[in-house]
């Protein structure tokens, strides 16, 4: 059972790997991760891909959108992760 | 004769070579018989010899940008900035729409497919819906150029041009025929490769018995030689900035050379063989476009591979050409820096361009025991000669019978 906390973690070590040239350690979970990096939406089937990767976890097309920011992906991941 | 419209000037060069990452660098080392090729490991083959290029990716390119584009790309990306740099032109008040990369390339998408194709058997238990988004945007032809255009903002044409091992060559042809076309004032030309990622190249020329090798990687191979060993693949790009006269002169720009000439035939003969009589009319028809005669050349550039039939083919057809050119030296760069497939012709060009003004001719790689096919006259032997240089054809060939052969003149005032 992973806590929140563990999850933004994996999460953000993915991002870490794909915003190469950004300093992700002062991320605002709730502002949108656009806004703070500079991630486009290669960046973000980046990060669809390495959840299959990693975590064999899938994330359909049409909840691409919660993965908006560090918090919605931490609440819709979560269950995923502890599936 | 031409006005300056119709002139068309190199005023700007960017290079990475196994032999250093400048011109000068390329030069001192081809001037002193230095060899740019290692023994390295390639996947399925094991250690073999090749030429590598160590320059820094992240001068010229993020690292988001470098991770999502391929190493063809970081060639492309690296040379052009540097020759742009050299140029001296100032990029922010350039006209983006105006100006065009065209970068030669002998083949493009086969390191990122066999990438693929390896994780896909080998992490990802054949499931497709692993292979990467990233593949076709990495593995479309125009990818090295494309690439460019991103890096720079140009928004002016961008292509490859695919012409096997004769690509360098051509892709320099291509931007000097679109400034004289007008369809842009600043062509970034030249020819890139990153063949060396991928094992299906070595495995290639190993089946067909031309892949060079030796315990003295440096020894790999030796174009010309009775023991010539085969060709050594290279990675490696160059990429010249060409302009207009008239525009070079408005700016004030230093004038590396001019194009005087170029032609381009085809063998129509073999996959892979070459034709002496093809290679002698694209050598005769060059010179004749540039007006000149054979004699008033001062160097010749050969392709010279190392393979037994490309070295004995080519030397018969420039002894046929030049025979009675008593001042024209031959040389050959591939004993140094390897092939560099699509780059090669560039890079080479390159490499004997510093004769206009340090008054040399690289030598070819010291050749022990001179096949007598080869036999040529004022082939440059393991040393360099004195030489007050003023023209120069270069040489590159390739496979299905395609020929270049490209003349370009020490800039002078008068045509």
């Amino acid at each position: 059972m992973l806590t929140n906390t563990e999850v933004r973690t994996k999460v953000l070590d993915i991002i870490a790997d794909i915003a190469l040239d950004d300093d992700v350690t002062g991320i605002n979970d709730e502002i949108a991760l656009r806004e703070q990096l500079d991630l486009d939406s290669m960046d973000f089937l980046d990060i669809v891909m390495e959840l299959k990767k990693r975590h064999k976890i899938e994330v359909p097309q049409e909840d691409y959108p919660r993965l908006a920011t560090m918090q919605s992906c931490v609440d819709y991941l979560a269950p995923k992760f502890n599936q | 004769m031409k006005n300056d419209n119709q002139r068309i000037v190199i005023t700007g060069i960017g290079l990475t070579s196994p032999l250093g990452n400048n011109l000068a660098d390329l030069r001192e080392g081809l001037l002193n018989g230095k060899s740019g090729i290692v023994h390295t490991e390639i996947r399925h083959m094991g250690k073999v010899a090749a030429g590598l290029c160590h320059f820094d990716e992240a001068k010229h390119q993020s690292k988001k940008m470098r991770k999502r584009g391929t190493r063809a790309g970081a060639i492309s990306v690296y040379c052009t900035k540097e020759s742009l740099i050299d140029s001296k032109i100032d990029f922010d008040s350039v006209d983006k729409n105006r100006v065009g990369v065209y970068l030669g390339i002998t083949e493009h998408g086969n390191v990122e497919t066999e990438n693929e194709i390896h994780d896909l058997y080998n992490s990802h238990n054949m499931d497709v819906s692993l292979w990467s988004h990233h593949h076709n945007p990495r593995t479309v032809a125009n990818n090295p150029a494309g690439e460019v255009t991103l890096n720079l903002g140009i928004t002016g044409p961008h292509y490859t041009i695919g012409a096997a091992c004769a690509a360098g060559n051509l892709g320099i042809i291509q931007g000097a025929q679109q400034l004289l076309l007008n369809e842009v004032d600043i062509a970034f030309a030249g020819g890139i490769s990153e063949s060396t990622e991928t094992f299906g190249i070595f495995a290639a020329f190993k089946a067909q018995g031309a892949l060079g090798h030796h315990e003295d990687p440096s020894l790999a191979t030796r174009p010309l030689d009775l023991d010539r060993n085969g060709i050594v693949v290279s990675e490696g790009g160059a990429v010249y900035t060409l302009e207009r006269l008239s525009d070079a002169k408005k700016r004030k720009a230093h004038i590396y050379a001019e194009i005087l000439a170029y032609h381009s035939n085809s063998d129509a003969s073999d996959f892979v063989l070459p034709n002496t009589q093809r290679q002698i009319e694209c050598m005769v028809q060059a010179i004749k476009k540039a007006g000149i005669e054979p004699h008033e050349v001062d160097i010749v550039s050969m392709h010279a591979t190392g393979t037994t039939q490309g070295d004995i083919q080519e030397c018969h057809a420039v002894a046929s050409v030049f025979n009675e050119s008593k001042k024209t030296y031959i040389n050959a760069s591939k004993g140094f820096i390897g092939h560099a497939m699509g780059a090669a012709g560039a890079l080479e060009l390159a490499g004997n361009i510093p004769s206009f003004t340090d008054g040399y001719v690289h030598p070819c790689k010291k050749i022990e025991k001179l096949d007598p096919e080869c036999a040529i006259n004022n082939l440059v032997n393991g040393e360099k000669v004195l030489c007050d240089a003023k023209i120069i054809l270069n040489n590159s060939f390739g496979m299905l019978g395609i020929n270049s052969s490209l003349i370009i003149k020490k800039y002078s005032e008068e045509e």
